[in-house]
């Protein structure tokens, strides 16, 4: 039977929401091909993680060992190394998240297997699989197929499959022994650090005028801020206006960044990108101003202004002022 | 400190309308902007910066066409000392793989104490070519990097997580780290710059410079092929505010009042 094996993430003691959008898919893909749905789980005191995957696979795998307290690539690529070659499991489900970005492409090296990365469908097709990824910044879809034969290792975009819960499976815990010595390790794992924190919290607002690369320049910016200003928002933005240093890293909308639920969110010249829309999606209302009328904005926004933002802000930020003093 | 520095030529494609071209596996490319990869120029300001520091050299390597050179100049005119272009019909229909066995194979033959990458390309987006080279070369490696500071033979760098959480890491000398954008900020180059570096040699290599076999190269030694390209589904899409800038500014008042609770 054929096994498709879903690599759990997990950090600082949860779960995170892509190991069960992956646990969801998988099932799905399993069913598909007449398979089983397994998942393996890395780390130290985490059974009562695994206890909370069981009801969602037909196997959970628990490797615990103090040296996998912390995810580092090299601890994780060593007991998958070993694991993957001895299950050889049909198809293996990874994020594409900070984590799996890390460790996917050395397991796969490493393996000799296919890999396919940032994948938002899947589906299988004889003994490959049929995969779409999107590229671009998101304007154009992908569809590929492995040109090798399996097993397989696909790597999942966040958010692109839904996690929801299915009836429940009954499955065990394996737990397996750890391959790790006391080996000396050329990558080591520190500690974390916190963003700082900001004097602003984005997070608290109702509304959120976003502003993105489009704006050009830093002395753009109080173009935006005196429409905030004008309708009581508060000033957020995508990531590169972020690294130019225009805005703090507070404003960040993003999955490196805040994910926000204001009432209103307006985007002015952000193109979105999927790392910034997962940030957002769940505001109330989107508006989005953008000169291109196909940026992948509009596919989230509820309303769309198309046309330059140099001319449209300002009008909208006098007629604003204008309509409040009525 | 010798810093090998791969870099990649893209589209620029945020403002632009993409079309598939006849072919439906790639886009209509006339009329696009090309330019070095976002994440790529903040690696070769980094490596800069650390030569700067430190001494040594920084050599910048590319797999592409002729067109690549462009790149490759940009980069030796903000202060590269040396530029590879490795160049074949063999490569040709590479993915992300592939690509990382030739620049692997191109790095293996070169002196160096650091690799930089970017962490993804502006168009495929694979987020892979960094860390595979790494593993190609039997290095260690650390992805996804917005902070360095040499210790010796170590590195000690901060690594970006979600949500604005970070991870410091050690890592020991020779490594591979793929570079993420705000590291730093990228310096400016002048057409003067460029000019500058116009007579420069690019050492261009091929397949059998590298000692490469054509089945480990292109489309045969990658492991996805690419089927076709197709426009995103439209889906649900905005609803388009139109007419005169004053009524849209009066839609969004209303917006803002309806469910925004403007008051
Ligand atoms: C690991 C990782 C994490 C990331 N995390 C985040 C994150 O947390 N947040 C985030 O935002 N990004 C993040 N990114 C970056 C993301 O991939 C995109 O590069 C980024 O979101 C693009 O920002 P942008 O939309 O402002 O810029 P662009 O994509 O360059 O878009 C600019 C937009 O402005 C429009 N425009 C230009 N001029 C005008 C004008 N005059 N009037 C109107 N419109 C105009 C253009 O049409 C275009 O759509 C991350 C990337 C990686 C690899
Ligand atoms: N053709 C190429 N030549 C040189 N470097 C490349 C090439 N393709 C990708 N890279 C490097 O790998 C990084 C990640 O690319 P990718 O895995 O394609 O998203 C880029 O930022 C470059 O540093």
């Amino acid at each position: 039977m054929k096994e498709i094996m879903v690599i759990a993430e997990h950090r600082q003691g949860e779960l995170r929401d892509i190991t069960y959008e992956m646990l969801s898919k998988g099932r799905e893909i399993a069913e598909t091909v007449g398979g089983t749905l397994s998942v393996v789980l890395l780390g130290k005191g985490i059974g009562a993680l695994a206890e909370r995957l069981l009801p969602r696979a037909h196997r959970v795998y628990l490797i615990e060992d103090e040296r996998l307290e912390f995810y580092n690539s090299e601890t994780y690529e060593r007991v998958l190394l070993q694991f993957l070659t001895e299950r050889k499991p049909h198809l293996t489900l990874i994020g594409h998240t900070a984590q799996g970005m890390d460790f996917a492409p050395a397991l796969a090296v490493r393996l000799g297997w296919p890999l396919a990365t940032d994948c938002i469908g899947i589906e299988p097709k004889d003994e490959n699989f049929t995969l779409t990824r999107q590229i671009y910044g998101g304007k154009i879809n992908s569809e590929v197929t492995f040109l090798r034969k399996g097993p397989f290792l696909v790597t999942f975009r966040s958010g692109a499959f839904e996690g929801k819960e299915k009836e429940p499976l009954s499955g065990e815990i394996v737990s397996l022994p750890s391959p790790l010595t006391d080996e000396v390790l050329a990558r080591r794992f520190l500690q974390f650090v916190e963003a700082a924190v900001g004097e602003v919290d984005i997070t608290q607002a109702d509304i959120l005028v976003a502003v993105g690369r489009g704006i050009k320049d830093g002395e753009n910016i109080p173009l935006v801020k005196e429409l905030a200003d004008s309708i009581g928002g508060v000033l957020a933005c995508s990531r590169p206006v972020v690294d130019k240093k225009w805005l703090p890293k507070a404003c960040q909308v993003g999955t490196s960044g805040k994910t926000v639920k204001p009432k209103v969110y307006i985007a002015i010249g952000i193109s979105g990108a999927f790392q910034h829309v997962a940030g957002m999606k769940g505001s109330g209302t989107i508006i989005a101003i953008n000169k291109d009328p196909k940026a992948p904005i509009f596919s989230v926004a509820h309303y769309g202004i198309i046309g330059d933002l140099f001319k449209i802000v300002p009008v909208i930020k006098d007629k604003i002022k204008e309509l409040k003093q009525k | 400190m010798n810093i090998i520095v791969c870099i990649k030529r893209v589209p620029d494609t945020a403002d632009v309308d993409i079309v598939v071209d006849k072919s439906g596996k790639d886009i209509e490319k006339s009329g696009l902007v090309f330019d070095l990869n976002e994440w790529d120029s903040y690696a070769i300001e980094e490596a800069i910066r650390l030569k700067e520091k430190l001494g040594g050299t920084v050599t910048v390597i590319s797999m592409g066409g002729e067109d690549t050179n462009e790149s490759l100049r940009k980069c030796l005119a903000m202060g590269a000392d040396e530029a590879i272009r490795l160049t074949d019909s063999a490569f040709s229909g590479s993915d992300g793989y592939a690509t990382a066995k030739v620049l692997a194979q191109a790095i293996r033959r070169l002196p160096y104490d650091l690799i930089l990458t970017g962490t993804q390309a502006e168009d495929d987006g694979f987020a892979e070519v960094g860390v595979m080279v790494a593993k190609l070369l039997g290095l260690p490696h650390v992805s996804i990097v917005t902070r360095l500071e040499v210790e010796d033979r170590k590195l000690r760098v901060h690594r970006e997580l979600e949500g604005g959480l970070e991870e410091v890491v050690e890592v020991d000398l020779p490594a591979l780290l793929t570079i993420q954008t705000g590291i730093n900020e990228p310096r400016y180059v002048s057409i003067m710059g460029i000019r500058k570096v116009a007579k420069k040699e690019i050492r261009v290599l091929g397949l059998s410079e590298l000692g490469l076999q054509a089945e480990e190269v292109g489309l045969r030694g990658s492991d996805i092929e690419l089927q076709r390209f197709f426009l995103p589904p439209v889906g649900e899409w905005a609803q388009i505010l139109e007419g005169k800038p004053e009524e849209i500014a009066q839609r969004v008042f209303e917006i803002l009042k309806d469910k925004g609770g403007l008051v």
